[in-house]
């Protein structure tokens, strides 16, 4: 029975893979045999040469002491950043004002209003209970603090979006000039552009505010490009044949025909913005994103965790709404739409008022629910029971050690023994094999990059966590994601799980790792797990539920066993998704480097957090950059070319 | 390119014409609702925490201010007191080069005067363990013991353990420069160091940590201080060859300039504001350990030190 199974999807693959790959090698071996003799001949040494660095150091002190310097003073900063820095305080502070005067029922009126009028009754009820329980959570000012920089660091990464988006969808040439530019803006660690934005607009809101916009803005940008490239050729041909200006192609057909990516691109915006209200705080941010730091400073979880949740809250409430918006699109409008909009507005007016007559403008503080003390006992609980001497098994503590001496050791000193110009020709054959010879020339820059940087060894310490987070992420992703794709039921448990280690501040769990994995690489790679896991197993679940029914029935009629069809059947035709969740789960475990620094994960995570403890611009912005590199070139490795093409649409 | 004109000159009309000033930009959210604010920034320190939370307590329900707090590192809050973000830094461990620019150069920063509390940097070991092995508290002896401080993740060697990047420290240059078979990890947080500190003290471990005092974990995780050689002025004059203790450091309060000339009866309170290594330690203890709010802390404190308190008042 079991050898009547559907090999057809195979046969591809191998018939293609045969020619390249053998090729491919073939002639990098012979470069190799040329270029590793000289190199090693000239800079004979294991680790990057030292011949070949560039120290950036006393450029950038100098830059900074400049800045620091000129920063009351210069035209530069008295006329243009002064101003955008001012614009960002007014307008930050007129939307906080408006929200204190609305008061808690107010805002939480018009929210519920606007989620029922844009998505529905169900959305509603959500939202205002979201609401509702930020402030029994006693968070109601932090979160009003985190509102209004969220509203304005959106509308400004929309709008910046939205300009370079317009630039790259009309244009080729800017197209081609910004997607660099865009990839780096998403890679480039937040920590380590924080320190250069705070050194030019001072700790606090506004520096907050534009690091979250040149974190937030690429999605729009991109997805509003992807619309106007994606508008259906033949409308288009139908207006221009009408006579109308490219002006008003744009305005009338073009803009409109792009309003769902438009819309998505919106919704990514704001998710982006959000997972930077803590990490902002590290610059005086203040709001919700303070409190879960400074809860962090007397280790106490609990309160951590009452920060955090009106984080998360906000999160699934606006992605929920502004995604229910977007499937909303399209269709035929309501009857009536405006007037209950009208309703809606008065109805939020009416209570506001209302409760600003009841003199209840502020959360009563006697409505506060205090979750932080039974948290922290569970915590205890947790630490206390699992740390080590649990019978069999071992304890956490046991398996952390375990791990750092039987993995993370051997991984990181075998990439640190490598001679360095090996390094550069395994990621020149693994980006050729899987892309072509552009891709593994500029995976093969990015990392010599990163030795001229002068940051070889601790660059290769992190790859080393990178690789193992990885590969346990993969790991635990393909599992669930296999099982939530065989049962809806698993799906329908994880999806509020996933949520919330989704959009959960990193911070948060910063002392439960420590706790459970003691201070070292074993936490941080345990972090960067927990992060990267929804995505993963999210991509893996799509992936494996859209492989075509037809396919699967086939297989069944065949008489293919359930774990045939899985191994034989879905995971073939499922290979795209999966590589995108290989991707993925590089690209975001890449992006908690900086908290595995922060619980004793050393190397590159450290010295980003460093230079912004320091106020050191060359050691934060310097191995801000080697993590860029190191993103560029993994990305590069792990990215089939097909995809990129597409992508770039 | 007209979008960017637009743009410019309406950010030309909403703040004003002509120079923008960056040093005098308070936060958006103080002064909300017309209440006099003082903001104070908050290192990540629970002693910080302290002195911050029994400032807050005083301004707001003896003086009427509204308080806001913002967490900053050290080198930064150093930054934003210089531009007027933060109103004044209530715990300062000693930073010459910023000193140098910003309240001598630049005029910015004034000095606020002693905290009344002076703080020691050091290596320490738990008490349990130098009772049973007396001679460890003598850095001439820490090799012996390398062994058993030895983690997974100090490869061969002993693990010295120190924490946030924020915190001065030479334990690098002083390890190589005493020949110690030890290696300095770093735990990158203070939040993290102090969980790691109770898990070993948990299970009664040996190990060995960069630590400070005053602090509150003393309450809790008892620990003894390792002698290292002693400090003489100027010891740690060149980073590279330190071989000598930390100093003892009283702890300074900074103002911003402008907050110290006009900020009333707030900075005359800031500028008194003078206590005890006790009187922060009990604070400390009751925000970290009993889990009280800073503001509750606070509050405790005030009831049963009344006549502290009052002499700031005056």
């Amino acid at each position: 029975m079991a050898t009547v199974t559907t090999t057809a999807p195979r046969i591809a693959v191998p018939g293609v893979l045969k020619h390249p790959v053998p090729r491919k090698l073939l002639l990098l071996a012979l470069a190799a045999a040329i270029l590793v003799p000289l190199a090693n001949a000239r800079w004979a040494s294991g680790s990057w040469p030292a011949a070949l660095t560039v120290d950036f150091t006393e450029p950038l002190t100098k830059a900074s002491v400049w800045i620091i310097d000129n920063r009351d003073s210069h035209p530069l900063f008295l006329y243009f950043f002064g101003h955008i820095s001012n614009a960002v305080v007014i307008a930050v502070r007129a939307v906080y004002l408006v929200l204190l005067a609305a008061g808690w029922a107010g805002v939480t009126a018009a929210g519920a209003l606007v989620a029922w009028r844009v998505a529905g009754f169900r959305l509603a009820a959500g939202t205002g209970i979201a609401f509702l329980a930020c402030g029994f959570l006693g968070m109601w000012i932090p979160t009003m603090q985190t509102l209004a920089l969220m509203v304005v660091a959106v509308l400004a990464s929309v709008a910046v979006g939205a300009l370079l988006g317009l630039a790259a969808g009309l244009s080729d040439r800017m197209d081609r000039i910004l997607r660099p530019v865009l990839d780096t803006m998403q890679v480039l660690p937040a920590y380590a552009y924080l320190l250069p934005v705070v050194l030019v607009f001072g700790m606090g809101v506004p520096a907050a505010v534009l690091a979250t916009v040149v974190y937030a803005a690429p999605p729009m940008a991109r997805l509003t490009a992807l619309g106007l490239r994606g508008a259906d050729k033949e409308v288009l041909e139908a207006v221009e044949s009408l006579g109308t200006t490219a002006r008003q192609r744009l305005l009338t057909a073009r803009i409109p025909l792009a309003r769902k990516e438009l819309l998505l691109g919106l919704n990514q915006t704001i998710m982006m913005a959000l997972s930077m209200a803590v990490i902002a705080s590290v610059i005086g941010a203040g709001g919700l994103g303070d409190r879960v730091y400074q809860a962090l400073g007397s280790v106490d979880v609990g309160a951590a965790l009452a920060a955090g949740i009106p984080i998360v809250l906000l999160a699934v409430v606006l992605d929920r709404v502004t995604g229910a918006a977007g499937e909303a699109l399209g269709d035929e409008p309501q009857p009536g739409g405006r007037a209950r909009w009208v309703y809606a507005l008065v109805a939020a007016v009416a209570v506001a008022v209302a409760g600003r007559l009841a003199g209840r403008l502020d959360w009563p503080d006697a409505w506060a629910l205090n979750i932080a003390e039974p948290v922290n006992r569970a915590v205890d609980w947790m630490t206390d029971h699992l740390y080590s001497g649990v019978p069999v098994i071992g304890g956490t503590a046991d398996w952390a050690a375990h791990f750092t001496t039987w993995v993370l050791d051997p991984v990181r000193d075998t990439l640190q023994w490598l001679p360095w110009w090996s390094v550069l020709l395994i990621v020149a054959a693994l980006a050729w094999l899987i892309g072509t010879w552009r891709t593994a020339l500029s995976a093969v820059l990015a990392m010599a990059a990163i030795g001229v940087l002068g940051v070889w060894t601790p660059t290769l310490d992190t790859l080393s966590q990178v690789l193992a987070a990885v590969a346990v992420t993969l790991a635990l992703g393909f599992a669930t994601g296999i099982a939530a794709a065989r049962s809806d039921r698993v799906e329908r448990l994880l999806r509020p799980v996933l949520d919330v280690f989704q959009t959960m501040p990193q911070f948060v769990y910063l002392i439960p790792v420590v706790a459970l994995f003691g201070v070292g690489r074993a936490p941080a790679v345990a972090a960067a797990v927990v992060y990267a896991l929804p995505a993963v197993v999210r991509i893996t679940t799509q992936g494996l539920r859209q492989v075509d029914p037809a396919a699967l029935e086939a297989s069944r009629s065949l008489g293919a066993t359930p774990a045939q069809q899985l191994r034989q059947v879905q995971l073939p035709l499922a290979r795209p998704a999966l590589l995108l969740a290989v991707n993925q789960g590089v690209v975001l475990v890449l992006a908690v480097v900086i908290i595995g620094g922060l619980v004793g994960g050393g190397a590159l995570g450290y010295e980003v957090v460093a230079g912004l403890a320091q106020g050191d611009l060359a050691t934060g912005l310097v191995a801000g950059a080697a993590i860029v590199c190191l993103g560029l070139m993994l990305d590069r490795v792990t990215q089939p070319t097909e995809r990129r093409a597409k992508k770039g649409a | 390119m007209t979008a960017v004109v637009a743009g410019v000159s309406s950010l030309a009309l909403l703040t004003g014409c002509g120079a923008a000033d960056m040093t005098k930009q308070a936060s958006p959210f103080a002064n909300a609702q017309g209440a006099k604010t003082v903001t104070l920034s908050v290192q990540s320190w629970v002693g910080a925490q302290a002195n911050v939370a029994v400032a807050q307590y005083l301004l707001e329900h003896k003086l009427g201010y509204r308080v806001d707090t913002v967490q900053i590192d050290e080198v930064p809050a150093w930054d934003a007191l210089s531009q007027g973000r933060v109103d004044a830094l209530m715990e300062d461990w000693g930073h010459p080069e910023e000193e140098q620019r910003y309240v001598k150069d630049k005029k910015t920063i004034v000095p606020g005067g002693d905290l009344g509390v002076t703080g020691h940097i050091g290596w320490f070991v738990p008490t349990y363990f130098a009772e049973q092995h007396p001679d460890v508290t003598d850095w001439k002896n820490l090799d012996k013991y390398a062994d058993q401080m030895r983690t997974a993740e100090s490869g061969g060697k002993g693990q010295l353990m120190d924490g946030s990047p924020s915190y001065v420290t030479n334990d690098k240059a002083l390890v190589e420069n005493l020949d110690l078979d030890y290696q300095v990890v770093f735990a990158g947080s203070e939040a993290a160091q102090i969980t790691q500190i109770k898990q070993f003290a948990k299970e009664k471990k040996p190990f060995l940590t960069y630590w400070y005092s005053p602090q509150w974990l003393f309450k809790k995780v008892p620990m003894t201080e390792v002698k290292l050689p002693e400090y003489k002025e100027g010891c740690d004059a060149d980073p590279e060859k330190v071989a000598c203790a930390y100093p003892h450091t009283p702890l300074q309060k900074y103002l911003n300039a402008d907050f110290a000339k006009t900020g009333g009866e707030a900075a005359a309170l800031l500028k008194k504001f003078k206590w005890t290594t006790e009187d922060q330690n009990e604070v400390s203890l009751m925000i970290a350990e009993q889990k009280l709010s800073p503001e509750e802390a606070a509050k405790k404190w005030a009831d049963s030190h009344e006549s502290t308190w009052k002499a700031w008042l005056s």
